[in-house]
């Protein structure tokens, strides 16, 4: 096992984490501010890669369709936000789920109906194509890089967002006390929306992001939702930094993990029975994980507790 | 106990002359995946199969979306046994759903026809004289692509599959005819679509070419993310990610591929001119293997239903198993076990004006049966 390729999926990791990272961002803000568990979350994943497929077959430019995901996700955010979310919030965390878990079904159908149940196709631009030497003889993907760079970006004025602006300090407020800042004359409603609707559309896209390099297709969002959920739960509901180190950790432990462990298995174990063994052990490793961080800590890293 | 009895008679020639009238009839239970990830290969057979019955009178169809998941398949499959009263059921596309359906259907009586499915132990051990897969045996498409790594002289193959049923097949299948060396084998998670650390391991591990089976939508990510890696390795795998629904979402990306099938749209005999150009214009748009492979599914029940009455099992089932159709694929008859013995070729992903297709090179195996004719006892 060389340290170039350990270098490598330490890298895979990190990417795999800053989209996680987009993912979890919008959804922990979501249930921190509105108190509202939001299992359709995967749909504006969904949403943004098809509409960044969308432009991008129509106008053929990569950034545009970057730009279209986050707004078509958005904007969708803002619909269903404004029509049907707005009723939840009182309504506790069952009657959440059931009718969040009915938005996935209905939006996944929907955008069945409209572009039809075989993959859509997204590339990514000629420019990130192609691998780009890191060290000597480290060579990674350009794009991998490139989202690693986007992950890290958000993330940062995400921090801006929060910790320096009115809109930060109202949403921080909202996190700590909601009926005292309705008191004080926030237009909270307008808030729960501009908070959806930014959630929203940072996983349109991370949809639209990792849309380019897999594929587009219906249902896409779920598989990526449990993670996220994992993700919120380790790093502590609400707490944006928690999603952060979450995502992180999440994505090296599930690249490293299902690469090396079938290694390490062979040590003692014949090869078939290791590299079968391994990736099964490999994929319930984050969930080993999220079990051993709650055990010691009941809230995640940085829950409220 | 006169009225009774006169009941009774009144009643058996109620019954007799119902099932009279029923007797050519056929009704057929679809189970397959048509909503999520994975449902262009269910609409597909759907589609091939509609096709191929449309306008019989004597065929009525219930068809029902699994999700992709065994525990709902199995509902369905009970469902459509015990109070639709179906003759026979097809549709499924994945192996593990076939595992947690087939059994308990061929056991209750019923025939079961699999237009994709064919797990090794529905092949051998677990073989039943009412299943018949007119698809292939899940491990015949991977041998193929392991005859042709030898022909085109590959000795250090990484291979890498999902971790379920169908994806042990395909290894063991690859490396059945591949008389090479293995530079890595890896078995994924199911629904797997980032491949990064994969893709680090082959290009870590000296393979001199990389065999993959990656169905639906997990073989369009790792063919992107191969290509943009930068790792020159020739690739082969079957058929699936390599198919006419799939190549427009893995796009350029595909180019120049060899991958093998039973089908192709350019196998020269009428059959498939005529099942290509309906298709076409049917749907809009050109078939894929798997509406292949629904088309011929309709076409075998056809065939047997002209020769007996599904409620005479014994004659209907030996009518199935002349398999006297005109299939899409050509010659095309069944082995002891209810399996295809058919040629598999190679085929090639070419451009086609701007569309990206297949054509064939050459014949992979000739007239091939499947490693588990033996181990069935039937």
């Amino acid at each position: 096992m060389s340290s170039i390729l350990f270098f490598e999926q330490l890298l895979n990791g990190i990417q795999f984490g800053t989209m996680l990272f987009l993912m979890s961002a919008g959804l922990t803000l979501i249930f921190g501010v509105m108190g509202l568990i939001n299992l359709a979350h995967g749909s504006f994943y969904m949403i943004g890669a098809f509409s960044a497929a969308l432009i991008a077959g129509l106008t053929g430019s990569f950034w545009l369709a970057l730009l279209a995901s986050l707004s078509g996700a958005a904007i969708a955010g803002v619909l269903i936000e404004t029509l049907i979310i707005r009723r939840l919030y009182r309504r506790d965390h069952l009657d959440q789920v059931l009718a969040t878990f009915a938005l996935i079904l209905l939006l996944s159908e929907g955008v069945r109906w409209c572009f039809g149940a075989f993959p859509l196709y997204l590339d990514i631009p000629e420019n990130l194509n192609g691998t780009l030497p890191i060290l000597d003889d480290i060579i990674y993907s350009k794009y991998r890089l490139f989202i690693i760079f986007m992950g890290l970006l958000i993330a940062t004025g995400l921090y801006f967002l929060i910790t320096k602006t009115r809109l930060g300090v109202r949403i921080r407020a909202g996190q700590n006390d909601r009926q005292m800042i309705s008191a004080l004359g926030v237009d909270i409603s307008k808030l729960y929306t501009i908070v959806f609707a930014l959630g929203a559309s940072l996983a349109g896209l991370a949809g639209a992001m990792i849309g380019a390099i897999q594929s587009v297709e219906v249902g896409m969002g779920e598989p990526i939702l449990i993670l996220a959920f994992v993700v919120i739960v380790i790093g502590g509901i609400g707490s944006i930094k928690g999603a952060l180190i979450g995502s992180i950790l999440v994505g090296i432990t599930d690249t490293i993990g299902r690469i090396f462990l079938p290694e390490l298995l062979k040590i003692f174990m014949e090869p078939a029975s290791a590299t079968s063994v391994g990736s099964s052990i490999g994929s319930m490793l984050i969930y080993i994980l999220m079990a051993l961080i709650l055990i010691i800590k009941p809230s995640g890293l940085f829950g409220k507790t | 106990m006169k009225k009774f009895t006169t009941t009774l008679a009144a009643l058996m020639i109620l019954g007799s002359t119902s099932s009279f009238a029923d007797g050519h009839k056929v009704k057929v239970g679809m189970i397959t995946t048509l909503s999520g990830g994975g449902s262009g290969l269910g609409i597909d057979v759907r589609d091939g199969f509609m096709l191929a019955i449309k306008g019989n009178k004597n065929i009525s169809v219930i068809t029902k979306d699994d999700q992709r998941k065994p525990d709902i398949a199995v509902q369905l499959a009970d469902k459509m046994i015990q109070s639709d009263k179906v003759d026979v059921l097809t549709g499924i596309i994945w192996s593990n759903l076939a595992m947690a359906v087939v059994p308990a259907t061929v056991n209750q009586g019923k025939f079961y026809l699999s237009p994709n499915a064919g797990p090794s132990k529905l092949a051998g051990k677990g073989c039943h004289k009412n299943y018949f897969n007119v698809a292939w045996q899940n491990d015949n498409l991977h041998e193929a692509a392991g005859g042709y790594a030898n022909s085109a002289g590959f000795k250090n193959s990484f291979i890498l599959a999902p971790n379920y049923p169908a994806g042990k097949d395909a290894l063991t299948g690859y490396k059945r005819y591949f008389k090479g060396s293995l530079a890595g084998e890896i078995y994924t998670k199911l629904g797997q679509k980032d491949y990064a650390a994969e893709i680090a391991q082959i290009r870590a591990s000296g393979a001199d070419s990389v065999f993959f089976f990656l169905p639906g939508g997990m073989g369009i990510g790792f063919m992107k993310q191969f290509s943009q890696s930068g790792i020159n390795l020739p690739v082969v795998g079957p058929a699936f990610s390599f198919d006419q629904g799939i190549l427009k979402a893995v796009g350029d990306a595909a180019l120049g591929v060899k991958n093998t099938s039973q089908w192709s749209k350019d196998i020269d005999n009428d059959a498939n001119k005529k099942f290509v150009k309906d298709f076409q214009s049917e749907y809009g748009r050109l078939p894929s293997l798997y509406a292949s492979q629904g088309y011929d599914t309709g076409k075998l029940l056809i065939s047997a239903m002209s020769k007996a009455k599904v409620k005479d099992k014994d004659k209907f089932r030996d009518a199935l198993r002349k398999a006297d159709f005109s299939s899409t694929r050509g010659k095309f008859s069944f082995d002891k076990n209810h399996h295809p013995i058919q040629d598999i070729y190679v085929r090639e992903v070419i451009k086609e004006g701007k569309i990206l297709t297949n054509k064939i090179v050459s014949v992979g195996l000739k007239d091939h049966s499947n490693a588990y004719v033996s181990e069935c006892k039937m």
